[in-house]
């Protein structure tokens, strides 16, 4: 059986569909079965940012109304034979997900595949919360910002009341993936620094990610930021993410900590 | 901390994290239960509304969130009614 895992926030833009993406790809390039489920039904983009925007035939929606086997809906990547991807629906809204349906759709996928990575929809309504529904594990993504941060906090009270796991009695799996982290300007005390987030959020650390142009590059070539350029800062810091994901202990090292005197100094010009 | 500090503005992010840790603490508390606060409020005019007929336009409610205290103020214009007369 495979894990479910949800990519969440609350505050829409600060990265769900980029590291839904990055760590489907990195944990797909470790030779796992992984797919991607969009739930972002009548925005989707995933397909977009994974560069398989013209390859959609059938979606989510078609599934769970039985208008398309599973089969049929999900896309293999060209890049990565593990990796697939299954889209949201443009044309219809988000009313066309059912519960039972969802239920359905990710019980199939648990069995084929290794990892089900749900990317979901901004805000606290229907498509993100049937989205973290099943989740074995969900990763809040959040940006060093009062407004991200605060959202994130609902989003971590809906995890704790609302998930299938929560209302058995379980505790749901939470990491915090800190995004557009932007080391001079924490270090000039301009931006919440990683402490800060995590004691005010109070869930363990799956990573750090800097802000990188490398991002917005990868998506305007479709491709996830571990695929597009694997050297990259951001695409280093999800696969060290997805390794802690399969349960490796790697320490999270905080960018920018390493710093010299020098760097100190002169560190404001880097912004 | 770096030496433009001296010269420089102040750093915000200090400002930004005891915002979200008061706003937090409330918050945390108060979503899927009622606000104690807001209860309050709603109940004390509830009550007076019972005895003097309180104009909308009259009222002013004042709610300070804090981080160890909170406080509630509410200032009521009540009408004095001239043509009642000791019975």
């Amino acid at each position: 059986m495979g894990k479910v895992i949800v990519v969440t926030s609350g505050k829409g833009g600060v990265g769900k569909t980029t590291s839904a993406a990055a760590l489907g790809a990195a944990l797909a390039q470790r030779n796992e079965k992984t797919v991607v489920v969009d739930f972002d039904v009548g925005l989707r983009n995933l397909d977009l940012v994974m560069g398989a925007e013209r390859r959609v035939v059938y979606d989510l929606v078609n599934v769970i109304q039985g208008e398309a086997k599973l089969q049929q809906a999900l896309i293999r990547d060209k890049r990565v034979e593990t990796l697939y991807l299954l889209p949201a629906s443009q044309t219809r809204d988000k009313d066309n997900l059912t519960p039972e349906g969802v239920e359905r759709v990710i019980g199939a996928l648990k069995k084929a595949f290794d990892w089900v990575i749900c990317d979901s929809p901004a805000g606290i309504e229907r498509g993100a919360t049937l989205a973290m529904r099943h989740a074995d594990i969900a990763i809040v993504v959040t940006n060093p910002e009062v407004s991200s941060v605060r959202d994130s906090d609902r989003i971590i009270g809906l995890l704790d009341a609302k998930t299938e796991k929560a209302e058995r009695g379980e505790r749901i799996e939470k990491h915090l993936l800190l995004t557009r982290y932007n080391p001079s300007r924490a270090e000039r005390g301009d931006m919440l620094k990683v402490d800060d987030v995590l004691e005010i959020l109070s869930i363990p650390l799956l990573g750090i990610i800097p802000e990188s142009m490398d991002v917005l590059r990868a998506s305007n070539i479709g491709a996830p930021v571990t695929l597009a350029d694997s050297h990259s800062a951001p695409a280093l810091a999800y696969f060290d993410a997805a390794r802690r994901l399969t349960g490796e202990a790697i320490p999270v090292t905080v960018p920018g900590e390493r710093r010299g005197l020098f760097g100190k100094i002169f560190g404001r010009r880097a912004a | 901390m770096n030496i433009f500090r001296f010269f420089g503005k102040q750093a915000s992010a200090p400002t930004a994290r005891e915002r979200l840790q008061v706003l937090l603490a409330h918050e945390r508390v108060s979503v899927g239960h009622s606000d104690l606060l807001v209860l309050l409020r709603d109940e004390i005019l509830a009550v007076i509304a019972k005895h003097v007929q309180i104009d909308g336009d009259k009222v002013n409610v004042k709610m300070e969130r804090g981080a160890k205290v909170s406080t509630l103020a509410v200032d009521i214009e009540v009408p004095l009614d001239t043509t009642a007369r000791a019975a």
